[in-house]
């Protein structure tokens, strides 16, 4: 018996790495912490209350920042640990197959963990606001999306002190993802982790899109909606066409492992190709789903900054629409090298270099826009600025990757990974750091401090060129990626120690980023105005931080920078005060339910992972249950009466 | 209207059926995404086509007559919930009700059938790790029926609201995004009926 139990424990606990008992030590450290600060100071039912069970679209996007945020440092610690071992030719600081293992969830967690939620943070804090409506299309929804998010990522996490992580890379191809290669818990945890968040992703999709579509304020008409919300749009319709596909290959993978069907193994039929096609179809859209909202982020903060309106509206639009489209045209340039006729080649080449002019024309729109402005360089500003010459660049090799000839020289060298890192990190982080600085204060009513930004901005930055542009070259050198050490007859070793260096100082700038936030959460600039940057978009019009029906009055809107032209037509004297009528707010009630479903989800996942059927039939019942119970709620609605609008009101210091 | 707000608002019925209305866009879009994964599915299959990898073939085993009589019965139901929503139209709740119950016979018997269908296939040697071929086969066909299965507890479900609420703008909300989904499956049939069935005899 004793035997037996200390067999499982052996197998089930990872075991025999100091860093993964440091892991376990702090894991349990931080949750006794957590349950004793809630305990002493009687905050459960507050969490509950405020939190658990909220379907505010503001506060489940300040729960999807944090947790995005401790997945940045979480990706960013493997980020670290791999540039450590490779800093020296012959460093034996991680294990081969501990190497492995790091670089598929550092590259796994980013995009999926961080990337994405920061995404949905951005969405949710901005998009109703931005549209004047009081809240998403579908609140409950909402609220189950994040929760289905959250524990996927808990799932996937876990891995690494329970059972041991995935080490198959990021995307997972067969056969190294089979159980033949890996034969633990580890894959299986990736499918299931992201399959629990990928679904929660889809119906963020569906929501945003309706919520665009239908909640509009009366007046905003499409052509006079802000770009921020149309990149949203554009990015939720690849989502809504993308993750579908996500979902069938993680369940078949799955079922190549768990039930022994072929359709990736290498024997009874199964073709290995077919899943590297099925994951690009989705994994290229991904790229731009990510990238593209950031666009959105730069298009408003270049407007506001420079004191114009955007340049070139139109094109803006339609290049995020077509990049929407031709991203699904571009998925085999990811293996060009596998062998294909030339044609099918040539399709992917060109369809790939044409996504780069619409790209192209965005960025000349914003050095329209900045020329002749009065530029003021508050932070969302100067992430915005440095992002353009980085994601050029980026821009340019992604297009010297596309000329498939070429391709045979810089397959997954480290001119790759310089690359992707360049458009990840410069595209997507930059834009999605803008994007938080400049509307920080209507999430939380004060600003984050200038000159703690700055020095983080600055090492992020020198840090970044420092890190990746070495990389370009060890690509030439014949530097192949996922390498976990190499020798001092490579003639690799100075550039190596210097891409590391970067490494580090930008991760001292995620340093100064979070003594920034904890600095200003007590000194930080309280924003009164509800309008600190003198913005053009709705969501300014309202005080900060925006009470939980944002709007008192629904706005009727007349032009496009519907706020600016109020402004301006104040300052005029050409305004004319409409009359204000206070009704009773239609509000969705709190739920519990999304957040109980997520937790059996968890469960189905976790069963899954250990092949315990019973439990993964415990959480299908569950789930379904949650469903059914769901179903029957009819009362799920209420509203808030004008008296207490009123009040709310004049706590901000508004009069309605 | 079946509301339960005690508020004197005069806007209430107008914001209701605004808000059922945005339901009933999102489940369209729903049912594009799940075009999206019933298409992934239908390209795996078409991929994994000739995979037999020497095992038995699909023409070897089909038994055809019980398929037609599976779409017989899957088209019938979704004439059948059509019917129920013409009920729901004249505002006939005992009628929508006795309606969907048909439509849920139906489609109980449809789920058996194919059930059974599989059994027998499993018992001539054909599983799900016998081949890419038979992967394939059981999961795009089960996941179809799956959706079937699913769409059977849905049902329950709004029988017994409606029994207890009526016809509301919720429940009638609610029946629409049902036969849209029941008609969806039935088209989904009728491809993999052709696809899976008819092309794998011939
Ligand atoms: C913050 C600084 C970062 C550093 C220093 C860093 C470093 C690295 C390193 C050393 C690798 C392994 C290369 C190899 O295969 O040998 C890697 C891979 C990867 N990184 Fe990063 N990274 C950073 C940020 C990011 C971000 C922000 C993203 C995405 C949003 C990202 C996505 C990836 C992906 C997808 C891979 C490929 C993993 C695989 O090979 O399976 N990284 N990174
Ligand atoms: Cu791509």
């Amino acid at each position: 018996m004793w035997e037996n139990i200390k067999d499982f424990a052996s197998t089930f606990f990872v075991t025999g790495d100091p860093l993964i008992y440091g892991a376990d030590v702090s894991i349990v450290l931080t949750i006794i912490a957590i349950l004793f600060v809630l305990t002493k100071y009687k905050k459960w039912g507050w969490l509950w209350r405020e939190w658990l069970t909220t379907v505010d679209h503001k506060r489940i996007g300040i729960m999807y920042l944090i947790a995005s945020l401790l997945m940045l440092f979480r990706g960013g610690v493997d980020a670290l640990l791999m540039r450590v071992q490779l800093a020296f030719p012959n460093v034996e600081f991680l294990h081969s197959d501990h190497y492995n293992a790091i670089f598929t969830t550092h590259g796994t967690i980013m995009i999926l963990f961080m990337a994405m939620p920061m995404m949905f943070a951005l969405f949710n804090m901005v998009v109703p606001l931005q549209l004047g409506a009081r809240d998403v299309a579908y609140p409950f929804l909402n609220a189950l999306s994040f929760w289905l998010f959250m524990l996927g990522a808990m799932l996937f996490n876990l891995s690494f002190v329970i059972g041991g992580s995935p080490d198959a890379g990021w995307l997972s191809y067969p056969p190294l993802s089979q159980n033949e290669f890996s034969p633990g818990p580890g894959q299986n945890f990736y499918i299931w982790g992201i399959q629990i968040s990928g679904i929660g992703s889809l119906a963020t999709g569906i929501n945003f899109i309706v919520t665009i579509l239908k909640m509009r304020a009366p007046g905003m008409k499409l052509s006079k909606m802000p770009l921020f919300s149309w990149s949203v749009l554009s990015s939720c319709i690849m989502i809504i066409f993308a993750f579908p596909i996500l979902t069938v290959t993680l369940a078949l993978l799955f079922l190549d492992r768990f039930a022994g069907a072929h359709f990736f193994t290498m024997d009874g039929g199964g073709n290995p190709m077919m899943y590297l096609n099925l994951i690009w179809m989705w994994g290229h859209p991904e790229v731009y789903i990510v990238v593209v909202p950031a666009f959105g982020i730069f298009s408003e903060i270049v407007a506001t900054f420079s004191r114009k309106k955007i340049f070139g509206y139109k094109s803006m639009v339609w290049a995020m629409m077509i990049i929407a489209v031709v991203s699904f045209f571009t998925w085999a340039h990811h293996f060009f090298t596998m062998g294909t006729s030339a044609s099918v080649i040539a399709f992917f080449a060109i369809s790939t270099m044409i996504v780069g002019i619409p790209t192209g024309v965005k960025v000349f729109n914003w050095l329209f826009t900045m020329y002749r402005g009065r530029i003021s360089f508050k932070q969302p500003m100067l992430w915005t600025i440095a992002f353009i010459p980085c994601f050029v660049i980026g821009g340019a090799t992604g297009v010297m990757l596309a000329v498939a000839p070429a391709d045979y020289q810089y397959h997954n060298s480290y001119f790759l990974v310089a690359h992707f890192h360049q458009v990840l990190i410069g595209g997507v982080v930059f834009g999605y750091l803008a994007g938080i600085y400049y509307w920080w204060p209507k999430l939380f009513g004060f600003k984050l401090d200038e000159k703690l930004g700055k020095w983080g901005f600055w090492f992020w930055n020198i840090g970044f060129y420092v890190c990746f542009m070495p990389q370009y070259a060890l690509g030439f050198m014949g530097m192949t990626r996922r390498y976990y050490t190499y020798g001092w007859d490579r003639g690799w070793a100075d550039l190596n120690l210097v891409s590391t260096v970067g490494a580090f100082m930008m991760g001292i700038g995620f340093i100064f980023q979070v003594w920034q936030i904890a600095y200003s959460i007590k000194h930080g600039e309280r924003d009164t105005t509800g309008d600190p940057w003198n913005g053009r978009t709705l969501e300014w019009s309202i005080p900060s931080p925006a009470p939980f029906y944002n709007f008192a009055v629904v706005p009727q809107v007349k032009e496009m920078d519907d706020w600016w032209e109020t402004k301006e037509a104040k300052a005029n004297g050409t305004y004319k005060e409409q009359p204000a009528k206070l009704e009773p707010i239609h509000m969705p009630k709190n739920s519990g339910i999304p957040f109980i479903m997520a937790n059996f989800w968890f469960l189905v996942g976790f069963g899954f992972t250990f092949g315990w059927v019973w439990m993964a039939v415990i959480g299908f019942i569950g789930v379904f249950a949650c469903m059914w119970a769901r179903s029957f709620q009819y009362d799920t609605d209420y509203y808030v009466p004008v008296e207490e609008v009123r009040r709310t009101e004049a706590s901000l210091g508004r009069v309605v | 209207m079946a509301t339960n707000h005690d508020h004197g608002h005069g806007h209430d019925h107008d914001h209701h059926e605004e808000h059922e209305q945005l339901k009933v866009l999102g489940f369209w879009i729903f049912v594009v995404t799940d075009c999206v994964l019933f298409g992934t599915l239908f390209a795996t299959y078409a991929v994994m086509m000739n995979s037999f990898a020497g095992g038995p073939t699909g023409q070897e085993l089909f038994q055809l007559p019980g398929v037609i009589a599976s779409t017989f019965i899957l088209l019938t139901s979704s004439f059948t919930s059509g019917l129920a929503v013409l009920a729901m139209n004249k505002g006939n709740v005992k009628q929508l009700i006795a309606w969907l119950a048909v439509t849920g016979l139906l489609g109980l018997s449809f789920v058996v059938l194919e059930v059974t269908e599989f059994m027998h296939l499993m018992s001539e040697g054909a599983t799900m790790a016998t081949s890419g071929y038979w992967s394939a086969f059981y999961t795009l066909v089960g996941t179809h029926g799956l959706h079937v299965t699913l769409g059977l507890f849905w049902m329950t479900a709004l029988m017994m609201q409606l029994k207890r609420r009526g016809i509301s703008a919720v429940t009638r909300r609610k029946i629409t995004n049902f036969s849209l989904y029941w008609h969806f499956l039935d088209v989904v049939w009728i491809f993999l009926f052709t696809v899976v069935y008819l092309m794998g005899v011939m």
